[in-house]
């Protein structure tokens, strides 16, 4: 079947999107306090869908039944949640000094030197080191560990708690290409799920879960497909671009970096495999033959570790035949991730597009 | 002046970023806080940026320079390969602070980046799980290989990308506090002077390429050769992971430097100073040297009695440097106050305990 044959136009996909990127990548939801992505989420699809409500966690589940007679069940999770910071201990109080654990993810390495921002106060604060002048050479080999790091707020603060939740101060930013923000992992993915609720699947039940607690264990999704009980399941995220050069001890000999995970401008990546899931090859096929037939290009994320919220939905109830399609993003979990705009919104077309094409045969073969 | 006349002064300062050997993109800003204020603008062979405001006395009269260096620490970049750029540091960087900088590259035009770390995988494996090596981080502009081919060059300028921010109790956050505080303490002392009358000729250097050389004041010294320098720069603040002993309380004053860069009866004249004024300080033991303009000054020539006054600033050379405008006041009004003061024969005191 060509392009024509489908008769699908693919919907427009440029600055508004971007701008609700921006307000969703600067939006502060760390694991566990999803509030201000949910507030987001909430307003943009309240006009799209049949209902929408919060669940026990703070996931936010939202119906959009399609007007066929026969329809599919399909479930659609981006999650709210980012890494971030903590404060765990006082240090002290008048200096406003305090301890800090990471919520998910993140290398060490990258704390030291940067500024945070406080959840809900337009507060910051510093994570400093001692100056290169009092170190020695060899002192500088040396880890800056968490223990060895304190978030640095430079005074008393009484909104200032332990318990307080933190980012990374990296405002949103595009240029060209370019996206560039702290939370595109995986605002990137929830803004495509509010962008497809604005679209009529009318084969579809589409089952939208904008997930809590991934970053922590794919928490919020577990309860969620749950809930939502759907026959399919496709999860929307934002996976590593690790597409660097190799450092190449013998230039005359250079060799390839072939554990790129994927690589940046070469499209949406459909999972094969990862620590958590096999993606559903029905899924797999369906989805290749929808970027075949559009024209949109796509790469498979190397098969390998990792995991999306697919790792928890597709056990739950009787097994739910699950795929994930991520955005690729380089430099994830730290203080600014960059991410190609094309790469995005060819995320969108690719999953718009199979969604339309979706319908019970695909599923009705043996896997 | 108080503290928010100050805050915008030195939130203008920060704004422009001007590397070592780069400083003359700060001149246009000089000459809107300067100029007004002063009889003579010049620029040395260098770049320093000098400044004149005559003095009331008699020709001939002594002339005093008051310094700070206006350069301030970053990256050039040092090679390119699939789009990816390697960088080399301008100034003493912490190479442990870098991963997750936001940066600008000053390619063609201006070229937002961020410095990364490889994934383990990519790495020799000592670096592994340990601090990557400058040599080993890349700054990525999140463009194709041709378009960072067009744009950049080896030796493009990377300043810091991290906007000025005001913290609680007159502390701010920035980087190129280093020293761009400093050259705040000199502006406010030019314009508070405007409504005094000193004696001596005063020549206000912002000095270009201490961070690398020490070109810029060691050459301005020459060339105006003053009777007498004050050198004014950051010392270090107090904060986590810094040793109390080398450090000073942010905030709490100022320090004047003491050792064998400083003259002895200069520093006396600024403590006693400071106490007539009340103006909270604390003697900066400077065992071997100042670290600061002040090291190559003091030799030009003849030599020169010079003083070093310090400005404590938390987490010198890295991004997020955290300074007390309260400080900065001080320092201005402690520097306003000795010009304004200085009798015509101050120099005829300037004597070794030994011949009197």
């Amino acid at each position: 079947m060509g392009r024509n044959q489908l008769n699908l136009t693919l919907p427009a996909f440029g600055a508004p999107q971007i701008r609700l990127l921006e307000k969703l990548s600067n939006a502060q939801a760390v694991s566990g306090d999803e509030g201000e992505v949910r507030k987001i989420v909430l307003e943009n699809i309240r006009p799209n869908v049949d209902e929408a409500r919060i669940d026990a966690l703070g996931n936010v589940l939202a119906i959009k039944r399609g007007s066929a007679n026969t329809r599919v069940k399909v479930m659609i999770a981006a999650h709210m949640d980012e890494v971030g910071l903590m404060l765990t201990s006082e240090e002290d109080k008048e200096e406003g000094y305090y301890r800090f654990e990471v919520i998910g993810g993140i290398d060490p390495r990258v704390l030291a030197g940067k500024r945070v921002k406080f959840a809900h106060q337009d507060k910051f604060g510093v994570i400093g080191s001692k100056p290169i002048h009092l170190t020695s050479a060899d002192e500088r080999k040396n880890l800056l560990g968490i223990d060895s790091l304190r978030i640095d707020c430079a005074s008393a603060n009484n909104k200032i708690k332990v318990g307080e939740r933190a980012t990374f101060a990296t405002e949103f930013m595009r240029t060209g290409d370019q996206l560039r923000g702290k939370a595109l992992d995986d605002r990137l993915g929830v803004a495509i799920l509010i962008e497809l609720l604005k679209h009529p699947f009318p084969h579809l039940d589409i089952l939208a879960a904008f997930t809590v607690q991934e970053e922590v264990g794919l928490r919020g999704a577990q309860v969620a497909a749950y809930a939502l009980d759907p026959q399919v399941a496709l999860v929307l995220d934002c996976t590593p671009a690790y597409d660097l050069p190799l450092e190449v001890e013998d230039p005359d000999h250079p060799i390839e970096n072939a554990r790129y995970n994927t690589k940046l401008r070469k499209g949406p990546a459909i999972y094969l495999a990862d620590r958590e899931t096999l993606s559903d090859p029905r899924w797999i096929a369906h989805l290749v033959q929808t970027a075949e037939t559009m024209h949109i290009p796509y790469q498979f994320r190397q098969p390998g570790g990792g995991g999306t919220d697919a790792g928890s939905i597709h056990l739950q109830r009787s097994g739910i035949p699950s795929i994930s399609v991520s955005t690729p993003a380089r430099y994830i979990h730290t203080p600014a991730a960059i991410a190609s705009f094309t790469d995005w919104k060819n995320t969108f077309h690719l999953v718009y597009s199979a969604l339309n094409r979706l319908n019970a045969d695909v599923f009705n073969q043996e896997r | 002046m108080n503290t928010s006349e100050i805050n915008s002064i030195l939130k203008q300062l920060t704004s422009v970023p001007a590397l070592s050997g780069y400083e003359s993109r700060l001149h246009e800003t000089l000459n809107t806080l300067w100029k007004p204020y002063l009889d003579e603008i010049s620029i040395s062979r260098v770049g320093s940026y000098h400044a004149l405001r005559l003095g009331q006395a008699s020709q001939p009269r002594p002339r005093l320079l008051l310094t700070a260096h206006m350069d301030t620490i970053g990256l050039m970049v040092s090679g390119i390969q699939d789009g990816f750029l390697r960088l080399t540091e301008i100034g003493g960087i912490d190479a442990r602070l870098l991963p997750g900088q936001l940066v600008t590259v000053h390619g063609k035009q201006l070229i937002p980046a961020v410095i990364v770390q490889p994934p383990p995988f990519l790495l020799p494996k000592e670096y592994q799980s340990n601090p990557v090596p400058l040599q080993y981080l890349w700054a990525d502009c999140g463009l194709s290989a041709e378009k960072v081919n067009q744009q950049i060059h080896i030796g493009d300028i990377v300043t810091f990308d991290q906007p000025f921010i005001e913290l609680d109790n007159d502390l701010v956050s920035s980087p190129g506090l280093d020293n761009r505080a400093s050259l705040t303490a000199i502006t406010v002392c030019i314009q508070e002077l405007a409504q005094r009358q000193p004696l001596w000729d005063s020549w206000f250097v912002a000095s270009v390429q201490e961070e690398e050389t020490q070109v810029g004041a060691l050459t301005s010294a020459f060339q105006i050769q003053p009777n007498l320098a004050i050198v004014v720069d950051v010392t270090f603040a107090n904060g986590p992971g810094s040793p109390p002993h080398k450090t000073f309380p942010l905030g709490k004053g100022i320090t004047l430097g003491w050792g064998a860069t400083v003259h002895p009866y200069l520093y006396q004249s600024f403590k006693d100073l400071a106490d007539q004024l009340e103006i909270p300080y604390k003697p900066e033991p400077m065992p071997r040297r100042s670290g600061t303009d002040a090291d190559s000054l003091q030799t030009v020539a003849h030599g020169i009695p010079t003083m070093v006054i310090g400005i404590p600033l938390r987490y010198m050379h890295s991004a997020v440097e955290i300074i007390s405008l309260k400080d900065i006041q001080r320092t201005a009004r402690l520097l306003t106050e000795f010009i304004a003061r200085l009798e015509v024969d101050y120099l005829d005191k300037i004597k070794w305990d030994e011949t009197n």
